[in-house]
């Protein structure tokens, strides 16, 4: 007979079988058997985190950095609510995470013990799937079967709710064989006949747009390299969703800035007046399409997907193209150099006038602002930021607000998985922990969070994370003393009517830094900000950096308003003429 | 129309609804019927009516049919909503005005009246296969099984003859002639 191992032993082999190195987690009751265990493992390092959403959030940054799932270990009770956080912003920006749980014993289930909740009830609709263990034979398979939901199809957050005794029952464990072969929830049954039509439609389009999410990111760094060889092998502009930056260089002449809301003047204007548009990856959200019944009116549209439910649920379609983002542009590239010899020089000839048009809204320079000597801008300090750091290779994470706008669109990024922000779900607090999972995954290399005053202390106490493990992160807050982006539609929508968006008594953040054990600096003046800057990369240790800016800016330029794409607010220059009024209101 | 100072979308007209049926074979374990319920309440799709049982003992598959009603692109989304779920094995969708589906409901009708009364209700139910599984001086129970929509129509017309009670299981589907659904 073959040797028994506890539950949590198994716990350990198998995401050993995994080759998981990092755990983020916080111990609790529940727990404190993995938690024995883990003495043994010396190929798995936990990472203990101040509160289990910085688990989630960090483990959400190791994944999207690294490409590899994150994993989570919490408690029962309060220790999977506070995780639920980050489980739903994984699920929402489609990132593998794999959440294992404590859960008390299986003989208290359902009577209200200490620390007990119904968590598979609680996370059933935020995590792709999840599981209660209640037999200690099924925990391997369990186990297993998780980092397959998770990693495959569509990536997702998955949970493993493993009751106290079970962790202790004993059972035997075979060896696991990585598949091959996926099973039948990937989709990747592509024709080859769709890759025609599609070619068909790249020939005669005149106004074409390529418009890519982060499906290309998930899809893992090859699939950047292919969407290039794509995009300069057909000549068309690029635009990207939030998620998408990286995924083409964001310094090249083709790429045309990120869409959407926020997004530049000459993407929103090709999306709404081209004649095709080529979306790879992405899920028309909301903060992209802007009103649905104006959405790009004149053009075949065609979704590239791998997953079968993001087409036709918000923008019907005229080809979907359900499958692996790396795959099929592969293939369209491969028929395109066979087929079609002079598709490269004729596309170029057709679509020139686009171009000229494209060129003549890049003029327009949608985002302009107007800087001062007296005030740090926070456009102007981030793109200090960028070109301060661009020669290094460097990780941005965000929090959610102006400054996470102002991040996406003033850094140009020139790789994938170079940017973690919180998209879909929009987590005040994301990007501190998911700095510290960042660096984590890549230890030498420079990682910043541009935050927000009001994000960063939602999850502040994470940096007591970053000096345990000493990750150097780099914590470079844009001080405007408001919820600027909810100051923002307050000025715009709500007639200056600020309501609790001002924040009083905020902390001195560099005494804050100190009081943590790291660096704390702070600059108030445009002149002393590159070399405040410098100062805060070329310290090697985490660094919370107090950057005071203009609190009156807004985040321009914006499709407010009851309006298509082309009709966006610009900078304050544009302003009088194009004020939000009565029914547009609505729709920012 | 949401208000008029939302941070999102006024929603668009709407398009016409359709009644689908949805035939769904799970694996048969638990919490498998609070995804696929979660599902359609989390996405704000609406049931009409479900009805579930095993169909399949030695492999645990489940049977769960459920009448829906939505716009195509919404009736499309459930579907594919459906197959993602990890325990979903296959999901057939069927318009209710297919001919080559048989759909039917069974009901337990409680009648509580005098002899005269419970006559003339037996007499209504004699289209729908009637039969009685208890009676007494001044009550019967029928078993009947139908359309929905004929079951509707009988619960509101046997209501003045003493149906005071009525149970019913919600719609079930079958496929017409010798092919099974893949």
């Amino acid at each position: 007979m073959s040797k028994l191992y506890t539950g949590a032993e198994i716990v350990f082999k198998c995401l050993k079988d995994q080759e998981v190195e990092y755990i983020f987690g916080y111990p609790g009751g529940a727990v404190l058997p993995i938690y024995d265990e883990l003495k043994n493992h010396t190929s798995i390092k936990h990472i203990l985190v101040r509160h289990e959403q910085g688990a989630g959030h960090a483990a959400e940054g190791y994944a999207r950095s690294s490409g590899k799932p994150g994993v989570v270990l919490v408690t029962s009770g309060p220790g999977a609510t506070n995780v639920v956080t980050a489980l739903t912003d994984a699920y929402m920006d489609s990132i593998p995470l794999v959440c294992i749980s404590g859960q008390v014993p299986t003989h208290l289930i359902g009577t209200d013990a200490f620390q007990e909740c119904d968590t598979t009830g609680i996370t059933r609709p935020c995590t792709k799937h999840n599981w209660l263990v209640k037999d200690i034979k099924e925990l391997p398979k369990v186990m297993h079967e998780a980092f397959k939901v998770a990693t495959t199809g569509r990536p997702g957050p998955v949970l493993i709710d493993i009751p106290k005794d079970i962790q202790f029952a004993k059972t035997n464990y075979t060896k696991f064989k990585k598949e091959k072969k996926l099973n039948g929830k990937i989709h990747n049954k592509f024709s080859e006949n769709e890759i025609n039509q599609l070619i068909d439609l790249i020939s005669k389009a005149r106004k074409p747009v390529v418009y890519t999410g982060g499906g290309v990111i998930n899809s893992g760094p090859q699939a950047s390299e292919t969407l290039k060889e794509f995009v300069r092998l057909i000549g068309f502009p690029i635009t990207s969703t939030l998620q998408g930056l990286g995924a083409f260089p964001g310094d090249d002449n083709q790429f045309i800035g990120m869409l959407g809301m926020h997004g530049t003047y000459e993407a929103n204007n090709a999306m709404h007046d081209c004649d095709l548009l080529i979306n790879i990856g992405a899920r028309f959200d909301d903060r992209i399409t802007g009103k649905i019944d104006e959405f790009s009116p004149k053009s075949k549209k065609v979704h590239i997907d791998i997953d079968p439910s993001s087409i036709n649920k918000i923008i019907k379609v005229d080809l979907a193209i359900v499958g692996d983002v790396n795959e099929v542009i592969k293939l369209a590239i491969k028929k395109i150099n066979k087929k079609q010899n002079g598709l490269k020089d004729s596309n170029k000839q057709r679509i020139s006038k686009w171009w000229e048009q494209i060129q003549k809204w890049r003029t327009k320079d949608s985002l302009g602002f107007i800087n001062s000597d007296k005030e740090i801008k926070p456009q102007h300090a981030v793109k200090r930021l960028y070109e301060l750091t661009k020669n290094q290779d460097t990780f941005i994470t965000t929090e959610v607000g102006q400054h996470q706008m102002w991040a996406a669109q003033h850094y140009k990024f020139n790789k994938p998985n170079r940017w973690m922000t919180s998209g879909g779900l929009g987590t005040m607090g994301y990007g501190l922990p998911a700095a510290v999972g960042v660096q984590i995954a890549h230890p030498d290399k420079l990682v910043i969070d541009i935050a927000g005053e009001a994000s960063v202390l939602m999850t502040i106490q994470e940096m007591s994370t970053a000096v345990q493990y000493n990750l150097p992160i780099k914590i470079f807050i844009l001080n405007n003393q408001y919820m600027g982006m909810v100051r923002q539609w307050q000025e715009l929508l709500h007639e200056k009517n600020y309501s609790e968006s001002y924040s009083e008594a905020l902390p001195d953040f560099v005494k804050l830094a100190e009081a943590y054990g790291c660096k704390g600096i702070k600059a108030d003046n445009p002149d002393e900000l590159d070399d405040k800057i410098k100062e805060m990369i070329d310290y090697n240790g985490p660094v919370i950096f107090d950057c005071h800016v203009d609190p009156n800016e807004n985040c321009f330029p914006m499709i407010p308003s009851g309006k298509p794409h082309n009709q966006m607010i610009l900078g304050p220059s544009d302003k009088e003429e194009n004020k939000i009024t009565g029914k547009g209101k609505s729709l920012v | 129309m949401s208000s008029p100072k939302s941070a999102y979308s006024i929603p668009t007209k709407k398009g016409k609804l359709d009644t689908h049926i949805f035939v769904v074979w799970v694996d048969n374990e638990s919490g498998v019927l609070a995804r696929v319920v979660g599902l359609f309440s989390g996405r704000g799709y609406n049931i009409e009516s479900l009805a579930v049982a095993e169909v399949d003992a030695t492999k645990n598959i489940s049977r769960i049919t459920i009448v829906t009603t939505g716009t195509p692109q919404v009736i499309d989304q459930i579907k594919l909503q459906l197959k993602k779920l990890v325990p979903v094995h296959k999901v057939a969708d069927f318009k209710r005005e297919d001919k080559n589906v048989i759909f039917k409901e069974m009901a337990l009708l409680k009648i509580v009246a005098q002899k005269k009364k419970i006559e003339k209700c037996l007499k209504e139910c004699k289209k729908f296969n009637p039969v009685i599984l208890d009676k007494t001086n001044k009550s019967v129970v029928v078993q009947i099984t139908a359309l929905r929509r004929e079951i509707d129509k009988m619960s509101k017309k046997l209501k003045p003859y003493g149906l005071t009670s009525t149970s019913r299981t919600g719609a079930i589907a079958m496929t017409r002639g010798a092919q099974t659904f893949k």
